[in-house]
């Protein structure tokens, strides 16, 4: 059931919460030995909270947009009660958190349930999905792929179908690669618009929080409820709610649409050409735009995350060094000694990059850009050939999504569910539009080129199928 | 891809190892060299693009 459908009959009491929240940790017991998308199912605290949105319904108070509706969050995301452990061994030794995050607070108090915390690359700087310490998160379709990171247990938990909705972090493409390997929905608002209190950071200047979801109506619920203001982000909007979920089907008319040129169109398999492709077709979208110095955009992030990451990190590299996954550890450690101009020049780069792309933006509404140049790659695979030269897959995965994380516009990453695999094509819009990204999306979706396809990789006895 | 770091860039991983304090065993070194590689080639490519003396950094974004 979609979220929406689950809120439907929670409202109308034809399902109640703690119905639906044990369907989903029977689900959860069942098929997340082969997804291991969970490091903490919270089945206590979802049950308390179920049955205090029954309770609310039958004592007549309103049902909220998400009554019932069972979600889990990256483990980077404060749970009350729990070590944030940001895919790291480090943090399990950090207090538990006595407060949940802004976005977890809110979605509850739109009466969705949280029931676990997920799987993720070490401290998010990664776009596999693997970790050394939790074991990989694996893609719904073919366990033996990657889920894509760095919120890969999102991706797998709602590819899954484990639950409707997931929340996840994206700095240079954390949502947005998930969701491509994983066959799902996902959103990576506006660089400030939802609210990152009590999340462990990674770059700060360029973490954004969002959800994932197997429907867009689903994801804008979702957006909706976590929408507004919060002081204690410093980089929250003072904007006040501007809900989506109205706007949907408001279609595509009138909308300019080009298709991200230069850059976005190199370094593509097959599969991602065809993505793009099929999504252009359904639009009836000829126009090409370059986006300018985009590579270069790629890099100045690529420079930006590797040396605000280090800085985040220089205690625990000091003095826990062995506690790291060594991968991650060896990067940050060489993103500690790029010389500070270089990171200065990233930084007045990323200003000019900017204005030139705002400048795109008065001439179109939205570019159409793939999410990922492939499928999910198989589990520790470690290069691709690429016309025929080749790759390391880590540090290609996100080249498509960099350039547009890296000045905050808001994407919506869309399904095309092509055969064995699906792939993600990245919907932009200009600053503070997503309801025109996401207009585009239910578009798609209307279509039937873009959907969440059922997965294909976990039985229903919980066994493999691939 | 960029030239690769050869050993002599080992002196300059220990000289920065030690201004901020970090300790780097010989065995993550070539991992460490590599990575350097491709963050330094990275920034290299920004470092090229000529921008105005007037140019303000971005260090924290703003829409």
């Amino acid at each position: 059931m979609t979220a929406g459908a689950i809120a439907a009959a929670v409202a109308a009491r034809k399902l109640s919460a703690v119905e639906a929240t044990e369907a989903v940790l029977a689900r959860i017991a069942v098929r997340d030995g082969v997804l291991n998308a969970f490091t903490d199912v919270t089945a206590e605290r979802a049950r308390a909270k179920a049955r205090a949105v029954d309770a609310d319904i039958a004592a007549g108070k309103p049902a909220g947009p998400l009554a019932g509706v069972p979600f889990a969050v990256k483990n980077l995301f404060d749970v009350e009660g729990l070590p944030t452990r940001a895919g790291s061994k480090i943090n399990r030794d950090r207090a538990p958190a006595t407060r949940d995050a802004t976005l977890i607070a809110r979605m509850e108090a739109a009466g969705a349930v949280l029931v676990g915390a997920l799987n993720m690359g070490e401290y998010a700087y990664d776009f596999t999905g693997e970790n050394i310490h939790d074991g990989p998160s694996r893609n719904p379709h073919d366990p033996t792929r990657m889920s894509g990171g760095s919120s890969g247990g999102s991706g797998s938990a709602v590819g899954g179908g484990l639950v409707p909705i997931a929340l996840g972090s994206d700095t240079n493409g954390s949502i947005r690669v998930p969701s491509s390997f994983c066959g799902i929905f996902g959103l990576k608002p506006t660089y400030g618009r939802l609210s990152r209190a009590r999340s462990f950071p990674f770059v700060m200047s360029l973490d954004h929080l969002g959800p994932f979801a197997r429907s867009v109506e689903d994801l804008a619920l979702a957006y909706d409820v976590m929408q507004g203001a919060d002081s204690e982000d410093a980089a929250c909007t003072t904007r006040g709610p501007e809900p989506v979920s109205a706007l949907l089907s408001q279609g595509v008319d009138g909308l300019r649409i080009a298709l991200a040129g230069g850059h976005f169109q190199k370094n593509l398999f097959p599969e991602a050409a065809e993505a793009v492709a099929r999504v252009a077709a359904a639009l009836k979208v000829t126009d090409v735009v370059d986006v300018p110095e985009a590579s270069r955009a790629r890099a100045a992030a690529y420079v930006i995350s590797t040396t605000e990451g280090a800085s985040l990190h220089l205690d625990r590299l000091r003095t826990r060094p062995g506690d790291f996954d060594p991968a991650v550890r060896d990067r940050l450690i060489a993103g500690a000694m790029i010389p500070a101009p270089m990171v200065d020049r990233a930084q007045k780069f990323r200003r000019w990059y900017r204005a030139r792309v705002l400048e795109l933006f008065k001439s179109v509404d939205v570019l159409i850009a793939p999410a990922t140049p492939c499928i999910a790659p198989k589990l520790g695979q470690a290069t691709f050939v690429l016309d025929g030269v080749e790759l390391p897959v880590r540090a290609n995965i996100g080249i498509h999504t960099q350039p547009i994380s890296f000045i905050g516009l808001p994407v919506v990453a869309v399904p095309i569910p092509l055969e064995p695999m699906p792939i993600g094509v990245q919907i932009i819009a200009a600053p503070w539009c997503e309801h025109v990204a996401l207009r585009v999306a239910h578009a798609l979706q209307q279509l039937g080129v873009a959907a969440a396809p059922a997965p294909r990789g976990v039985l229903e006895n919980g066994s493999r199928s691939a | 891809m960029a030239e690769p770091l050869d050993k002599s860039w080992d002196d300059y991983i220990d000289a920065v190892g030690r201004a901020l304090g970090l300790p780097i065993e010989d065995a993550w070194r070539p991992a460490i060299r590599a990575n350097l590689e491709v963050s330094l080639k990275m920034a290299k490519l920004v470092d090229e693009f000529s921008l105005p003396d007037e140019a303000e950094p971005a260090s924290v974004f703003t829409v």
